[in-house]
């Protein structure tokens, strides 16, 4: 199968990597190759999205309109004309 | 770099984070990109609905950017309570902020201080906090 090639859209925290592209191209039939190739173009991108081999928690990434935590994360499927987005958490609190 | 933020916006902050005690309130203000102007307020819910934790639930995180990136905004402030602790951006806080441009702000609803002199703003860039001057205006 031929690898589907994915527009993705970069946060603005992570487009120093991106040479402040606010959307790149990167192939992947999963998204966990998806990343593999994002880093091997932009190197250093791959970290900030993972740990440890995991997504990282504040990190969210969807395909399409659904958020890749309930798509399998890393395994989820891609296809040729589906849309990743990357966008930090908001989120926080007083600890 | 001082915060210039509309009177009815501090208001409506407040309130929400009265509202919401004991849980955490959140939310955004937009405007203009590169306008450094705080516009349009938009309350977020608190998907974590937690006194010690706060989060955007991510389907309306990708809702607003999908809306801010059609409208060509950006997030000039991102605000949250803290309902026992100071307006002060916690380890959490720091841990978490991504927006290096936005103004992130602190309300706190603890009651021994008034809530006029817990309105605090920040920028949080690596890492590291500033604190910043807050102006409360009437229009821009």
């Amino acid at each position: 199968m031929s690898k589907a090639i994915i527009e993705v859209r970069i946060p603005t925290i992570l487009r120093p990597y991106t040479k402040n592209e606010k959307a790149v191209s990167a192939y992947g039939s999963s998204l966990s190759e998806l990343i593999s190739d994002l880093d091997a173009k932009f190197p250093g991108l791959g970290e900030r999205l993972l740990e440890n081999g995991e997504l990282r928690r504040f990190i969210n990434i969807y395909i399409n309109d659904e958020d890749v935590r309930f798509m399998g994360g890393l395994s989820a499927t891609l296809k040729a004309g589906d849309s990743v987005t990357i966008l930090p958490a908001v989120a926080g609190g007083c600890n | 770099m001082t915060l210039r933020i509309l009177q009815s916006h501090v208001d409506a902050i407040v309130a929400q984070s009265i509202a919401e005690y004991p849980d955490e309130c959140c939310g955004v203000i937009l405007g203009p990109i590169g306008s450094d102007k705080p516009i349009r307020h938009k309350p977020m819910i608190n998907a974590a609905a937690s006194p010690t934790f706060y989060e955007f639930d991510s389907k309306d995180l990708l809702n607003l950017y999908r809306e801010i990136d059609d409208l060509d905004e950006e997030i000039v402030v991102v605000y949250h309570s803290h309902t026992e602790t100071q307006a002060y951006p916690s380890r959490t806080d720091i841990a978490y902020a991504s927006e290096p441009g936005a103004h992130y702000v602190l309300v706190s609803t603890r009651k021994e201080i008034a809530p006029e002199n817990e309105f605090r703003s920040y920028r949080i860039i690596d890492g590291v906090v500033t604190e910043e001057p807050v102006q409360i205006i009437s229009e821009f």
